[in-house]
C-alpha cells in the first residue's frame, strides 16, 4: 500500500482552464488526475446535444484534456477519473479510444465506463411503481412536469469507480457521479477503506469537496487578502496528499502561483454548504463541524479529525425540464444623471409593454454599476459615471419574449438621452431548462462498469 | 462603536436551487464569538430585507470560526430560471459583509477590533 496517495484536481467545471490538467501531471508527482465537468444544469445541455446527435452528450473538452496528459497516463501510470461522460459515457469512451488510435496508444489505455445513473428511459416505470420523485424544494410530484422532462440522472457514489480501478482501468469515465466521489474513490481503492468506515469515507468526501472547484481553494476567487495572492496567472491547482488514516494535506506544485492557506481552504469548505452537520452523499454523511485545519507548511494545509455517519437509503436525482423562455438585454447610460436616465428608460419600456399588450411571468430590472448584485444595500447611485440598465423577462410564451427583444434598441433613438453600449445587437431568446432535485430509493439504481480497451 | 463586518470577516457564497448560502469566516479566531453573537437570524433577515423572499437558516462551525447562512428565495428561481446578474448567488458574500456592527468600546479595545470611525 502506498503511504501517501496524491489526487490532483485539473478541472472544476466544464469550461475551466484548458491548461490545468497538463500542468497538474507535469508539475510534480501525482497518482490520480480528477476532472469535474458537471454542474446542475450541464446534464440538460448534454441531453439536448445527444438528442440532436446520438454520438454526443458528453463533455467534449475531456478529449483535449486526455490528449494533453496522454504521456503521463501511458508512460508514468497516472490514472484519470472524470465525470465527463455526462448523459453518454459510452460515447465519451469511444471518443477517447478514437483519440488513442490516432495517437497510436490504443493498447496502453484501459477505460472504465460507469453507467446506470441515467433514469430517463425508466422514468414512467419508476413513477408507475410509486416513486413520486417529488421536488425537494417545493414538494410537487414530478408528474406535474413529466411531459417536459429532458433528463433524469441519479447521483451515484464511489463504488463503481472503485470497481473500475480494481479492474485496472487507467481512465475512469462516469456520468452523474457526485463531484466528491471522484476524489474519494481512488483513496478508498488505494487504502482499502471499508463500506462502513464512515470517518475515513467522510474524510475522502471532504477532500473531494475542497478540490472539486479547482483553484477556488488555492487562491482563485479568494476574498481573504486577495490583494496579496501571488501570481494568479500561473495559479497552481490543488492536490490532495492523503494517508490511510484519513488525514490529508492540500498542496500545490512548486513554482506555481496562488495560495493555499487555512483561510483559502475555509472559504472553499463553506462554498455551497447546507447543514454542516450532515453533508449527505451516496457513500456517507460527512460532518463539517468535525474538521480540524492547520497550516503545515508553505502553501500546505493539514486536515484531520473528520467524522462521518452512515449513508442514507436514498440517492439524489437531478432532473431537467423545459420551463419556458427568457431574454435579457442591456443599455448603458452616461453621466450626468446616469441613474435617472436609466430609471426613466426602464419606465418607458414597461409602459410600452402595456401599450402593446405584452405581458410576462417576470420582469426584472437591475442597474449594473449601482445595485445589480447588492440590491437595496447598494445606495442610490446618483453620482455614477455610467449605469447599465439590465432588463430581463420570462414567459411561457416564446412570441412574447421575442417581441421583448425588439423593444430595447428603439430606446437608443426614442428614449432618454446619453445612451450607448448597444453594439451587441438584440438580446437572444433562450429556452429555459430548469432543475428539479428529487430523491429516489437507492435499491432501484444499479451502476455498472464496462471496460473498453 | 461601529465595526464593519468586512473588516473582521471574509466570506464565500454559492447556490442550491433558489437558495443562496453565505459562509462568514472570522479573520481572527478571537473574533468568532463576536460574529456568532451579532449575526443572529433576525439581524441577517433584516439585512437582506428586499433581497430575499424566504427565510434565513443559520448554522455554526466554531471549528472553522465560521457561520453558514441559507437565504431562501434569494435567486429569482435560481439557476437557469433566474433573470438576475448574480443568478448563482456568487456575491451574496460581499452583500453580507456590508453589515456594520455596533459594539461596546471596551470589547473593541480588548479584542483589537478595527473600528470604522463613523
Amino acid at each position: 500500500m502506498k503511504s501517501v496517495v496524491r489526487v490532483a484536481s485539473g478541472q472544476g467545471f466544464w469550461g475551466d482552464w484548458l491548461a490545468a490538467p497538463r500542468r497538474q501531471v507535469e508539475g510534480g508527482p501525482v497518482d490520480y488526475l480528477m476532472l469535474d465537468y458537471l454542474a446542475e444544469v450541464t446534464m440538460s445541455i448534454l441531453q439536448k446535444q445527444k438528442e440532436r446527435d446520438p454520438t454526443m452528450g458528453y463533455a467534449r473538452d475531456f478529449v483535449g484534456a486526455i490528449d494533453s496528459v496522454l504521456e503521463a497516463v501511458t508512460q508514468r501510470g497516472v490514472r484519470v477519473i472524470a465525470n465527463a461522460g455526462g448523459v453518454n459515457p459510452r460515447a465519451c469512451g469511444d471518443a477517447i479510444l478514437a483519440l488513442a488510435d490516432q495517437r497510436g496508444v490504443r493498447g496502453k489505455l484501459k477505460l472504465g465506463v460507469v453507467t446506470g445513473d441515467d433514469l430517463l428511459p425508466r422514468l414512467d416505470q419508476l413513477i408507475g411503481e410509486g416513486h413520486a420523485l417529488a421536488n425537494m424544494d417545493t414538494g410537487e410530484p414530478l408528474s406535474t412536469v413529466r411531459d417536459r422532462v429532458l433528463s433524469a440522472n441519479a447521483y451515484i457514489g464511489s463504488v463503481p469507480i472503485v470497481d473500475a480501478l480494481g479492474f485496472g482501468a487507467n481512465i475512469v469515465i462516469t456520468g452523474r457521479s457526485t463531484d466528491t466521489a471522484l476524489t474519494m474513490a481512488p483513496l478508498r481503492y488505494e487504502f482499502g477503506w471499508k463500506a462502513d468506515d464512515w470517518d475515513r469515507l467522510a474524510a475522502g468526501i471532504i477532500a473531494g469537496h475542497i478540490i472539486e472547484c479547482g483553484a477556488q481553494c488555492s487562491g482563485g476567487n479568494c476574498l481573504h487578502e486577495w490583494q496579496t495572492v501571488p501570481d494568479l496567472a500561473n495559479v497552481g491547482y490543488p492536490i490532495v496528499e492523503a494517508k490511510a488514516d484519513g488525514s490529508f494535506e492540500i498542496v500545490k506544485h512548486p513554482n506555481t502561483g496562488g495560495r493555499i492557506s487555512v483561510p483559502s481552504v475555509t472559504e472553499q469548505l463553506v462554498y455551497e454548504m447546507g447543514d454542516p452537520h450532515a453533508y449527505i452523499t451516496p457513500d456517507v454523511v460527512a460532518d463539517f463541524t468535525s474538521i480540524r485545519l492547520e497550516a503545515s507548511g508553505q502553501d500546505r494545509v493539514r486536515i484531520s479529525g473528520i467524522r462521518g455517519a452512515p449513508a442514507t437509503d436514498k440517492l439524489k436525482v437531478s432532473i431537467a425540464y423545459r420551463a419556458g423562455f427568457k431574454a435579457v438585454g442591456t443599455l448603458v447610460y452616461s453621466w450626468p444623471d446616469a441613474m435617472a436616465k436609466a430609471t426613466l428608460a426602464d419606465q418607458v419600456l414597461r409602459d410600452r409593454f402595456k401599450l402593446l399588450g405584452m405581458s410576462f411571468d417576470t420582469i426584472l430590472t437591475e442597474y449594473v454599476g449601482v445595485n445589480a448584485t447588492h440590491g437595496p444595500l447598494s445606495g442610490d447611485g446618483r453620482d455614477a459615471n455610467e449605469v447599465q440598465l439590465r432588463i430581463g423577462v420570462r414567459s411561457g410564451d416564446k412570441t412574447m419574449v421575442e417581441r421583448f427583444t425588439r423593444e430595447l434598441a428603439p430606446l437608443v433613438l426614442n428614449g432618454p438621452p446619453s445612451v450607448t453600449g448597444f453594439a451587441g445587437g438584440r438580446p437572444k431568446v433562450e429556452e429555459i431548462v430548469a432543475y428539479w432535485p428529487a430523491l429516489i430509493d437507492k435499491t432501484v439504481v444499479m451502476p455498472e462498469v464496462e471496460i473498453l480497451e | 462603536m461601529n465595526v464593519r463586518l468586512v473588516d473582521i470577516a471574509h466570506a464565500r457564497s454559492g447556490d442550491k436551487g433558489d437558495t443562496a448560502n453565505v459562509g462568514v469566516i472570522a479573520l481572527r479566531p478571537e473574533w468568532y464569538p463576536v460574529i456568532a453573537r451579532e449575526l443572529t437570524v433576525e439581524r441577517v433577515t433584516r439585512h437582506f430585507a428586499g433581497m430575499i423572499t424566504g427565510g434565513v437558516v443559520r448554522y455554526e462551525l466554531p471549528n472553522l470560526g465560521a457561520l453558514n447562512f441559507l437565504l431562501h428565495g434569494a435567486l429569482d428561481g435560481g439557476g437557469t430560471l433566474s433573470l438576475k446578474t448574480d443568478a448563482q448567488g456568487k456575491v451574496f458574500s460581499t452583500a453580507m459583509l456590508r453589515m456594520v456592527l455596533d459594539l461596546p468600546a471596551s470589547e473593541v479595545a480588548s479584542l483589537s477590533l478595527p473600528a470604522s470611525g463613523s
